[in-house]
C-alpha cells in the first residue's frame, strides 16, 4: 500500500533563502502524523507544497502513490487542509461559504448534512451569520468543516489549535481523534508545541531550518528510558563527593555549581533521589525531560 | 467543464456579492440620472449656444436635445471613467484574495489554476457587462423616454454628422460592443496585475496610471508619440465613436477591435503563466 504521503527530497528556495532543504517523510495511511517544528521551521512552506500553493525547487511530492505534479486534481479531491488561518469571504454567511466550496467539489449537500456539519463542529445556530462576525476561533472551526466538507482521506491541518479556547481544543483532539479512530481518516497536524502532537500523535517527524532532526513513533522518540534529570542540591560539595563513590557516578553528566545534570530512564529517578537522601543531601528541586523535549525547548526559545 | 462552470457560478456569486460590485453600478446610475437632470434644466440653453454657430451655414429644425444626443455625450464623458470602475473590480480579482489569504481556499479545491483564471476573468467580463447593460439602460432608453427620439447631431473631430433617427440603432448596438471590447482591455490588464501583486491596491492604481499615461500620449501631437500611438490600447477604446461618422470606417473599426482583441489575448497569456507559476505565500 502506498503511503498517503511522500516527500522525497524536497527543497524550496526563495531567491537565496532555503526555506526547506532535502526534506524526506512518509505518513502512512491511517496514521495521525505529527509535524513539529518551532516557527519559521518550514513546516508551512512544506505544507503548502503538499497542497500544491508553493512549487517546490527540487525533489518528489507524492500523495496515495500518485505524483503531485501530475495527477494535481484528483489528489486534491481526497484532501481537505485548514493552512495557517482559515480564511473566508467574510461578506457571505457560514453556509454561503461551504455552498461555494461544496460547488468546487461538485458536491449536492442537503440542509440536512450542512446541519451536521455544522453541528460538527460546534457552529450549529451560528451556520447564517456573516463571516465577518466570527471570532478566530470560530473561522478556525469553519475551517475544519472546510476541510471535511468533501469527506477527504487525507486532512492536513497547520496548526489547527491556534485561537482557539481551551475547550475548542479538546473539542478538536476529540474530533481528530474520532475522525482517525471511526472513519481511518490519515490526519497530519502540524504543530510548534510538543505535547499537542504527544497527545494526539502516533508518529511524527521534527524539523528545523527546513531540515528533518528527527523522526519516529512518538512513544519511542519521546520515551522515558533516556531523561534529562536535573537535580538541585542544597549542600553542592557534600553532594558530589557522595556521588563521586557511588555507582551514580557513571548517570552523571555535568554539574554546575548546584545543578546537577543526570542521564537515566524515569524508572532510576526514586533510586538517585533515596540514595540521596540517606547520605543527607538536601534536593531543592528535581525536573526532568526526554532528551527531544530538551533539543526541542532549546530550538523553540532560540 | 462541470467543474470550470461551478467554479465560474462562485465567482459570479462572490462577484455580484460583493460590496464594491455595487459601487460601480450606482456610479453609473448617479452620472447618468445627474447628466439628464442638468440637460433636462440647461439643455436648450446649452444646444441653441452650439447651434447659433451654425445659424449662418443652415438651419437646424426639429428636437435636437433628444435621447440620441443625450446618450452620445454620457458615452463620451463615460468612457473616460469607466475604465476606474471596472479596474477597481477586475483589480481586486486575484490579489484581493491574496491579500486576504482565501485564495488558499480557492486554489486547494480540485480545479486547476488556469480554470480558476478564466472562471475569474470571465466573472469580470460579466461584471463589464452587466455595467455596460447599466449605462445603456440608463444613457439610452431612460433617456429616449425623458427626451424624445429624434436625428443625433454628433459633433466628431471630422466635423458635424446628422445621423438619422432611423438609422442609429445598429450603430448604438455596435458602439456599446465596442465599448465592451475596450472596457475587457482594461479588465484583462487588471486581472494580469492582480495575478502579479499580492495587494488589492497597487493593481487598481497601476491601470488608472497606465491608462492616464497613455491618454496623455495620445492628446498631443508629436512625432515621437505618433510612433507609439497606434499600438496604445487607449487610442482604439474611442473607436466606437467611429460608427457615428457618414461614411462609417469599417476598416479603421475593424483595425482598432483587432489591436483591442490582441491586447486582451496578450494580457491574458501573461496573467495565466505568471498565475500558474505563483507561490501563494500568504
Amino acid at each position: 500500500m502506498h503511503p498517503a504521503i511522500s516527500l522525497e527530497n524536497v527543497t524550496k528556495k526563495f531567491k537565496d533563502f532555503t526555506a526547506v532543504n532535502e526534506l524526506s517523510f512518509d505518513v502512512n495511511a491511517g496514521d495521525i502524523y505529527g509535524f513539529l517544528g518551532p516557527n519559521g521551521s518550514g513546516k508551512s512552506t512544506t505544507l503548502r507544497m503538499i497542497m500544491s500553493l508553493i512549487k517546490p525547487t527540487s525533489g518528489a511530492i507524492r500523495l496515495f502513490g500518485d505524483s503531485l505534479l501530475e495527477n494535481r486534481n484528483a489528489i486534491m479531491k481526497k484532501i481537505g487542509c485548514i493552512i495557517e488561518k482559515p480564511d473566508f469571504y467574510t461578506y457571505l454567511s457560514a453556509k454561503e461559504n461551504m455552498k461555494l466550496f461544496a460547488r468546487a467539489h461538485l458536491l449536492n449537500y442537503s440542509p440536512s448534512q450542512y446541519d451536521h456539519l455544522f453541528e460538527m463542529v460546534g457552529l450549529k445556530g451560528r451556520e447564517d451569520d456573516k463571516v465577518k462576525t466570527f471570532s478566530h476561533g470560530m473561522k478556525q472551526r469553519l475551517g475544519l468543516a472546510q476541510a471535511l466538507l468533501h469527506d477527504p482521506q487525507l486532512i492536513i491541518l497547520d496548526e489547527p489549535n491556534t485561537g482557539l479556547d481551551p475547550q475548542g481544543i479538546i473539542d478538536l483532539r476529540h474530533l481528530i481523534l474520532t475522525l482517525n479512530k471511526e472513519q481511518g481518516k490519515t490526519i497530519l497536524f502540524s504543530s510548534h508545541i510538543l505535547s499537542e502532537v504527544q497527545e494526539m500523535c502516533s508518529k511524527m517527524v521534527v524539523i528545523n531550518n527546513g531540515k528533518v532532526v528527527v523522526q519516529g513513533r512518538v512513544d519511542e522518540l519521546l520515551s522515558h528510558e533516556n531523561l534529562r534529570v536535573k537535580l538541585e542540591v542544597v549542600d553542592p560539595d557534600a553532594a558530589i563527593s557522595c556521588i563521586e563513590e557511588s555507582p551514580w557516578k557513571q548517570f552523571l553528566e555535568s554539574r554546575d555549581e548546584k545543578l546537577f545534570i543526570f542521564n537515566m530512564g524515569k524508572k532510576e529517578i526514586p533510586s538517585l533521589t533515596a540514595y540521596l537522601t540517606q547520605h543527607l543531601i538536601g534536593i531543592e528541586r528535581i525536573d526532568y525531560r526526554n532528551q527531544l523535549e530538551e533539543y526541542f525547548l532549546k530550538i523553540t526559545q532560540s | 467543464m462541470r467543474e470550470f462552470i461551478a467554479i465560474l457560478q462562485n465567482e459570479l456569486i462572490k462577484t455580484i456579492r460583493r460590496p464594491r460590485s455595487f459601487i460601480g453600478f450606482i456610479v453609473i446610475a448617479f452620472i447618468c440620472l445627474m447628466l439628464q437632470g442638468a440637460f433636462y434644466q440647461d439643455g436648450k440653453e446649452i444646444m441653441s449656444a452650439v447651434t447659433g454657430q451654425f445659424d449662418n451655414l443652415f438651419n437646424i429644425q426639429g428636437n435636437i436635445l433628444n435621447g440620441n444626443l443625450i446618450c452620445f455625450i454620457v458615452l463620451q464623458t463615460l468612457i473616460v471613467q469607466m475604465p476606474l470602475l471596472v479596474a477597481f473590480v477586475t483589480g481586486d480579482l486575484i490579489s484581493g484574495e491574496t491579500a486576504s489569504g482565501s485564495i488558499r481556499f480557492l486554489l486547494t479545491t480540485p480545479a486547476g489554476r488556469t480554470k480558476v483564471l478564466i472562471a475569474k476573468w470571465l466573472s469580470g467580463l460579466m461584471y463589464t457587462l452587466l455595467l455596460l447593460l447599466l449605462l445603456g439602460i440608463f444613457a439610452l432608453f431612460v433617456s429616449r423616454a425623458i427626451f424624445g427620439v429624434g436625428d443625433l447631431m454628433a459633433l466628431n473631430s471630422e466635423g458635424l454628422t446628422i445621423i438619422r433617427a432611423d438609422d442609429i440603432n445598429w450603430r448604438w448596438g455596435l458602439a456599446f460592443l465596442i465599448a465592451f471590447l475596450s472596457l475587457s482591455v482594461v479588465a484583462s490588464l487588471g486581472t494580469m496585475l492582480s495575478c502579479i501583486m499580492d495587494n488589492s491596491i497597487t493593481p487598481i492604481v497601476t491601470v488608472m496610471a497606465t491608462i492616464i499615461i497613455f491618454t496623455i500620449i495620445g492628446m498631443f501631437d508629436m512625432k515621437t508619440f505618433d510612433v507609439i500611438k497606434p499600438f496604445l490600447f487607449t487610442t482604439h477604446m474611442i473607436s466606437w465613436r467611429s460608427l457615428f461618422e457618414d461614411p462609417v470606417p469599417v476598416k479603421s473599426i475593424i483595425i482598432s477591435c483587432s489591436i483591442l482583441l490582441l491586447h486582451i489575448v496578450s494580457f491574458l497569456g501573461v496573467a495565466i503563466y505568471y498565475f500558474k507559476r505563483k507561490d501563494i505565500t500568504t
